[in-house]
């Protein structure tokens, strides 16, 4: 064995490892493919052996293969036996390799479940975290449904390491097994809150993930985001929360108002550019979604817009090109805002960044009017021939295009500019869209009814001039230009100077170089030509030059005869037969031009590219409908091509299968038209099916206004389109004054005291008349088509599956799947419930409330046990709730006992009400929180019918002798236990006062709608003034850094008082030896910091500063100073301010929510110190006292019975505060627990400030 | 979300390549040389984005890339990600690598791709740095050396 052994290590010695692979590659450049054959050989002999440190060798060697790209797939039993190994080097080794090349379809995944389940439960945090980044890359639907409940587990795990990758990864189980979103939910959100900033940032980033997709169902997290947009300072976090934000906004637009503010802020105060420009892209977003209605947000836009052009200034050309990027969409709903950037976005257009370029002319698209587009487009010309690179100028030729023709050709006022535009463009070479200048003549010449005389002009003068576009046909995709100029001008014939002169141009040798389809038209339109001329000449002469013309054609068409292309050979030698008639009758002296005439009568509408799809179905029509019955199965399978063939003709069928019974098939015939005629599905050939296009109305009627022309319809050359943004100036300011003089008329007639407003300023869009009147023949599309609704929803998107509504409450079948087979006895707090599950039956809810209740009324013996009893089971419900597919008989909402664990995903009315609050009236974010707390922890209605008599008060101290006297060893446990028990009681009584009362009188405080019974709260403002004199007034509000358990942000509120503008404002405190201002790096102790704004005249600006702190125990007071400079418009004065900073206890408490049963647990734990105070005289509503303990103090309600509440609150250092809150007759009793007792002491006595205050 | 991550030479040769979606290894080789073509066309004074068009799943990714020295290090991002922010994940990356090696070159790509954290780094980088929503790679170094901490946190641009 030993000796096995040895051997092992020696042949391991000679072989090759990953960096001998790597060298040797390096070696055979000539012949690597061989090489690395060779490898693989080997490799596969190493496969073979039983040493496990071989074969992760040999693994590790074909994970780089992998990577070069060698398929590696047949080595996926030997990775799975690499990850199966227990030390932790090889099962690296195999992770790595599994998550480079495991996919979906790998078979071998299946068999590695129970494998991943080991390693993520393993006690080796790099075991866990080595399976779960492995498993990141190669989950699958199964994987995902069977390990989603160890997962989970893992998302409370007590290492942030391993949380972290929980977090993340159920972002990849949620797309592979959706059903796993909601149970999951509630904990996932609960990580948005964990201690640990790498945790809380992982949650983010899975919930923006999530909400990206399906941002209507994460509405109700806006709150919780908005309270970490405001206290984070991680930029990485923030980016994703404001991204975020920009999802929410559009469905929310009040979210959006409430957002404007604290974004403004981040705005001015943020030095990080990539932080900068997502708040923009949000305020941008915003703005979309308040577009209506709001119109005093202008001075956003202007920050917005001023910020961009900042960016786009940069000589940085990322921040260039993201400037861009984001004032493209402040343009779709705030295009004037932009319009005035104009100088600086044709600036970008010269830029030699190709993308930048792109951008840009992206920008201009939106930008354009009817008073700038022919300048844009000149400028645009200007670059389209400077352009170098023929990528680059095809796209800008797009552009061009796509500006002139957006929204129906909205902007254009000259339709002879355009034509001529778009004749320009064809001297473009090399380009490869000559197609899309030719369908953009087509839609204009057969669309703008006035400007057809004008582009037959031009388009024959294309024809004329065909050399020029066609010099190398082959490679150049400009001669499809001459497909549309063909067209029109045969189409449009009657507009021609000189018919002769083009049929001559279309007939010349040269066309037969020309693409096939090309030359088509070319025959077909002059065949439509020559019978124009042929009208014009039988008219005017007597005969010759018709004739003469005729020869002309019978001459030149034999060449397109010869064409090997079938559709112009074709259309050829018929127009050639015809010709070649005609000239016969000619020759007889028979007046034929009417009759060649005829041939081509009638007029061409456009259709609507959707028009087909939108023909409406008839009625009675039904698609799916087999129109032959399928053959039935008992047909063989030779049979089949006889009914397929059967369908068609009888001439095809007929010769082909003579073997068929000619007399069976008639049969079959006359019996299959029996059958359609007595289908109604069937559709009947309907004749007039295709005059409905011909009938259509809408061609007659159109008027069509005489042009009056001002530039000479022939164009010697090419035409210039400069000539006409000259002529169109001069239009539009002859225009404009008779405009003037018909107004001045106006007013002296009215002589009424009306504004100047029309007399200098700019014309605007309305005043810009068209040249000349213009129809737009609409598409057509058929009668009664359907309004359309288009999906355009990928079906297979993965993120369908997951628009799942996570506010309704969880049903019982939806649990996560779960295996074990040991009952479970501890309770467990929800956020521990996970690892262990109960597979005793479960007992319906109903059943267990009332043997509850039954118990309530047992003897005071049996007391306790029972009380034990009820304690289990409550738990073991709790569970249920999370984990088990129990099925009681009621809704889970509804249990009393549950309703901690259930409050979060449930009361979905009450989170909509919440949301409805915060965004409505909250001032401050952390009072809406509390609020929202107070409602969730009491949200879910009792309902149950008990029949219990009412525990009477003085049981009550009874019970907590009793149980002092029972358990001298667990005292302090017990008393703890105790309390809780108490509460739970009261919450009980109070139950069912509820229900004998009907909820009159001030007893019905506790469910979800506080809100609506109660007196709304008083405004409150976490704010105290700072410091102030004549200039400036400084409020300050001081929150612990959720991220950093040293840290303390100090929002400070600058308002400017004067009429001064204050600049150079520095912020400076002396710091303590406790506390310290942070300073940027580099800055010496007693540097100041400066503001980074100024403060123009009544304006007020927020500035955060970060102190680190040492001990927390003790409030403190640090003195500081801020200077700044007062600027009147003469003079500039140097002031300065003192200040004290009061560091109270209280701001080092962070609101943080808890669970009941983890707050009894912590009560029961033994290492917090008691402390309590009394507060007489308070006299408010006891909600009102509890809002104000949460809003100043920072704590959270955990549970809250009538006139008692327990509250919580953590630290920043993870000190935790527990309270419980008693009144009676305007006394107010705390009882305080704290593992820290001086802290305590201190919050307590704020606390009591607080109320002695007010 | 981060699609791929790829770091390739000056000549298109593929010194490291992470795709987080699955595809065959002929695409994924595709996918490189066709980022290659693109990325080295450009010059330096550029923009660092490419709208990477049907490379990876769609027009709703884009391309982010940094070139230093003999290497580029091309990611290929959802629209859910800050460009910018990429662009300092990168530099994060390198200095990372950096940290690793001292003086990182490409041969120490080529040699150690499964040593110190190679695979890890661009992972440990975004999760030091971010937490993104990127699967950490395993890495092949002891661990006590797990905890490798990103010097310091990029300055933000």
């Amino acid at each position: 064995m030993a000796l096995k052994i040895v051997k092992g290590s020696i042949d391991r010695m000679f072989d090759k490892n990953l960096q001998d692979l790597v060298r040797g590659i390096r070696n055979h450049k000539e012949d690597e493919a061989k090489y690395i054959s060779t490898c693989i050989d080997e490799i596969k002999q190493e496969l073979k052996q039983d040493n496990i440190a071989v074969k992760a060798n040999a693994v590790c060697k074909l994970t780089y293969l992998q990577m070069l790209g060698y398929d590696v797939s047949w080595a996926a039993f030997n990775i799975v036996e690499v990850m199966s190994s227990s030390k932790f080097t090889y099962k690296r080794i195999g992770y790595l390799a599994a998550s480079q090349c495991f996919h979906e379809s790998t078979d071998v995944i299946m068999l590695t479940t129970n494998q991943i389940r080991k390693d993520l439960s393993s006690p080796n945090q790099y075991d866990t975290g080595v399976a779960l980044t492995g498993l990141s890359c190669f989950v699958t639907p199964d994987l995902a449904r069977d390990l989603a409940n160890d997962i989970m587990t893992l998302m409370s795990h007590t290492k942030p390491y391993i949380r972290k990758k929980a977090v993340l990864i159920m972002y990849k189980v949620f797309l592979k097994y959706p059903e796993s979103l909601r149970p999951a939910f509630p904990r996932l959100k609960e990580k948005l809150e964990d201690p640990d900033p790498g945790v809380q940032s992982a949650a983010v980033n899975v919930i923006c993930e999530l909400a990206r997709r399906n941002p209507k169902n994460y509405l109700s997290l806006a709150p919780l985001f908005f309270k970490l947009m405001t206290s984070s300072t991680n930029n990485w976090v923030l980016i994703k929360i404001i991204k975020l934000f920009g999802a929410l906004t559009p469905l929310e637009p009040r979210l959006g108002k409430k957002l404007i503010e604290p974004l403004t802020n981040l705005i001015h105060s943020t030095s990080a550019m990539s932080l900068l420009y997502e708040c923009v892209n949000t305020v941008i977003a915003v703005l979309i979604s308040l577009s209506s209605g709001m119109p005093n947000h202008s001075a956003s836009i202007q920050l917005c817009v001023q910020k961009l052009r900042i960016l786009i200034e940069d000589s940085d050309q990322n921040l260039k090109y993201l400037g861009l990027l984001a004032m493209s969409k402040i343009l779709k709903t705030h295009p004037k805002s932009v319009q005035s950037h104009k100088d600086l976005i044709l600036q970008c257009l010269d830029d030699k960044d190709e993308s930048i370029r792109l951008r840009a002319l992206d920008l201009l698209y939106g930008m354009v009017s009817k008073k700038n587009l022919m300048e844009i487009v000149k400028k645009l010309m200007l670059h389209v021939d400077k352009a170098e690179g023929t990528t680059y100028r095809d796209e800008l030729l797009t552009k061009i295009i796509d500006i002139c023709s957006q929204s129906n050709y909205q902007y254009i006022t000259n339709f002879e500019w355009y034509i001529s535009i778009l004749v320009e463009l064809t001297r473009l070479e090399g380009t490869r869209h000559g197609h899309l200048i030719a369908s953009q003549m087509l839609d204009v010449a057969i669309r703008v009814k006035a400007i057809r005389a004008f582009a037959v002009a031009q388009m024959a003068t294309l024809l004329d001039n065909a050399h020029l576009l066609t010099g190398n046909t082959q490679r150049n995709g400009i001669c499809e230009v001459l497909y549309a100029a063909a067209w029109i001008c045969g189409e449009f014939s009657e507009h021609l100077e000189n018919p002769m002169q083009t049929l001559e141009a279309m007939l010349r040798p040269k066309v037969a170089t020309l693409p096939g389809h090309i030359q088509a038209v070319y025959v077909q339109n002059a065949a439509k030509l020559f019978a124009t001329v042929l009208r014009s000449q039988e008219g005017n002469t007597e005969g010759t030059a018709a004739q003469e013309t005729s020869q002309l054609m019978i001459d030149r068409l034999p060449l397109f005869v010869q064409s090997a292309n079938l559709e112009v050979q074709e259309r050829a030698s018929c127009i050639l037969q015809l010709v070649k008639y005609i000239q016969k009758l000619q020759q007889k002296d028979v007046e034929v031009a009417e009759e060649v005439n005829a041939l081509f009568a009638g007029e061409l509408n456009p259709v609507a590219p959707k028009a087909q799809k939108k023909v409406p179905v008839p009625e009675g029509l039904d698609l799916d409908a087999w129109i032959n019955e399928p053959p039935s199965e008992s047909e063989s399978e030779d049979e089949k091509p006889k009914a397929i063939f059967a369908k068609e003709e009888p001439k095809h069928s007929r010769p082909r299968h003579t073997e068929v019974d000619e007399k069976e098939l008639a049969r079959r015939r006359e019996a299959r038209k029996q059958e359609q005629a007595n289908n109604p599905f069937y559709i009947k050939a309907s004749p007039s099916s295709q005059k409905v296009y011909q009938d259509a109305p809408g061609v007659e009627h159109i008027p069509v206004v005489q042009i009056d022309l001002s530039v000479p319809l022939k164009v010697p050359g090419l035409p210039m389109s400069d000539q006409y943004v000259k002529l169109e100036e001069e239009r539009r300011q002859k225009e404009r004054a008779e405009k003037k003089k018909k107004e001045k008329k106006k007013r002296k007639e009215k002589r009424s005291g009306r504004g100047k407003k029309h007399d200098s300023g700019p014309e605007s869009e309305e005043d810009i008349t068209p040249a000349h009147m213009v129809d737009i023949v609409t598409e057509e599309m058929p009668e009664n088509a359907l309004p359309s609704d288009d999906d355009d929803k990928d079906p297979n998107d993965p993120h369908k599956a997951l628009d799942i509504d996570l506010d309704k409450p969880l049903a019982d079948s939806e649990k996560l799947p779960v295996r074990s087979h040991r009952p479970t006895e501890a309770p467990k707090s929800p956020a521990e419930d996970g690892d262990t599950e109960s597979a005793a039956p479960q007992e319906p809810k109903k059943k267990s409330s009332k043997e509850k209740k039954e118990k309530k009324k047992d003897k005071e013996k049996d007391r306790k046990k029972s009380k034990e009893e009820k304690k289990k089971k409550k738990h073991k419900h709790e569970e249920g709730e999370d984990l088990l597919g129990g099925q009681p008989d009621e809704p889970a909402v509804q249990s009393e006992e549950t309703n901690e664990v259930a409050a979060p995903p449930t009361s979905t009315s009450a989170e909509v009400s919440d949301l409805d609050f915060w965004l409505s009236n909250a001032p401050v974010p952390s009072n809406s929180q509390e609020a929202a707390t107070v409602a969730a922890a009491a949200a879910p209605v009792p309902q149950e019918a008990s029949g219990t008599a009412p525990d009477s008060e003085p049981d009550e101290p009874k019970d907590t002798e009793t149980e002092e006297t029972k358990s001298s060893k667990h005292k302090k446990k017990k008393q703890k236990k105790e309390k809780e028990e108490k509460e739970k009681k009261k919450k009980k009584k109070h139950h069912h006062h509820h229900h004998h009362s009907d909820g009159g009188g001030d007893e019905s405080v506790q469910n979800g709608t506080v809100e609506e019974e109660e007196e709304p709260l008083p405004p409150m403002s976490n704010y105290c003034l700072l410091a102030e004199n004549s200039y400036i007034k400084m409020v300050c509000d001081i929150q612990g850094n959720l991220q950093d358990g040293s840290q303390v942000v100090v929002s400070v509120i600058f308002e400017n008082k004067c009429d001064s503008f204050l600049k150079s404002m520095e912020f400076n405190v002396l710091d303590s030896l406790n506390s310290k201002l942070q300073r940027p790096e580099g800055a010496g102790p007693h540097d100041g910091l400066t503001v980074p704004f100024q403060l123009p005249p009544g304006v007020s600006n927020e500035a955060r500063f970060v102190f680190t702190v040492q001990s927390i125990v003790m409030p403190q007071k640090l003195k500081g100073t801020l200077t700044f400079i007062v600027k009147n418009e003469d003079s500039s004065t140097h002031e300065k301010l003192d200040f004290k900073l009061h560091f109270t206890c209280t701001s080092y408490l962070i609101t943080t929510p808890c669970y009941s049963d983890a707050f009894a647990k912590l009560l029961e734990s033994g290492d917090l110190k008691c402390s309590s105070v009394r507060l007489e005289g308070v006299n408010m509503p006891f909600h009102h006292l509890l809002a104000r303990i949460c809003f100043h103090h920072h704590f959270s309600v955990v549970e809250r019975i009538d006139s008692c509440a327990s509250m919580y609150s953590r630290s920043i250092q993870g000190h935790h505060v527990c309270l419980l809150v008693k009144t009676a007759d305007q006394t107010v009793s705390i009882d305080a627990k704290c593992d820290e007792p001086s802290l305590l002491g201190n919050v307590l006595d704020e606390i009591k400030q607080t109320f002695s205050q007010c | 979300m981060i699609k791929a991550i790829l770091i390739f030479n000056n000549h298109g040769k593929p010194r490291l390549s992470k795709f987080y979606e699955h595809y065959s290894e002929d695409t994924e080789q595709q996918i490189i040389r066709e980022t290659f073509h693109l990325v080295s066309k450009r010059d330096e004074n550029v923009c660092n984005f490419l709208e990477g068009g049907m490379l990876i799943g769609g027009s709703d990714n884009k391309l982010i890339y940094r070139h230093y020295a003999t290497l580029y290090f091309v990611f290929c991002v959802d629209s859910s990600e800050s460009e910018l922010g990429i662009l300092d994940l990168i530099q994060v990356f390198v200095e990372t690598l950096d940290k690793c090696f001292e003086n990182v070159c490409e041969l120490d790509l080529i040699f150690h791709v499964d040593k110190a954290g190679i695979a890890g780094a661009p992972a440990r980088a975004v999760s030091a740095v971010k937490n993104m929503n990127l699967p950490e790679m395993p890495r092949n170094i002891n661990i006590g050396d797990i905890s490798i901490k990103v010097p310091n946190l990029p300055s933000f641009k």
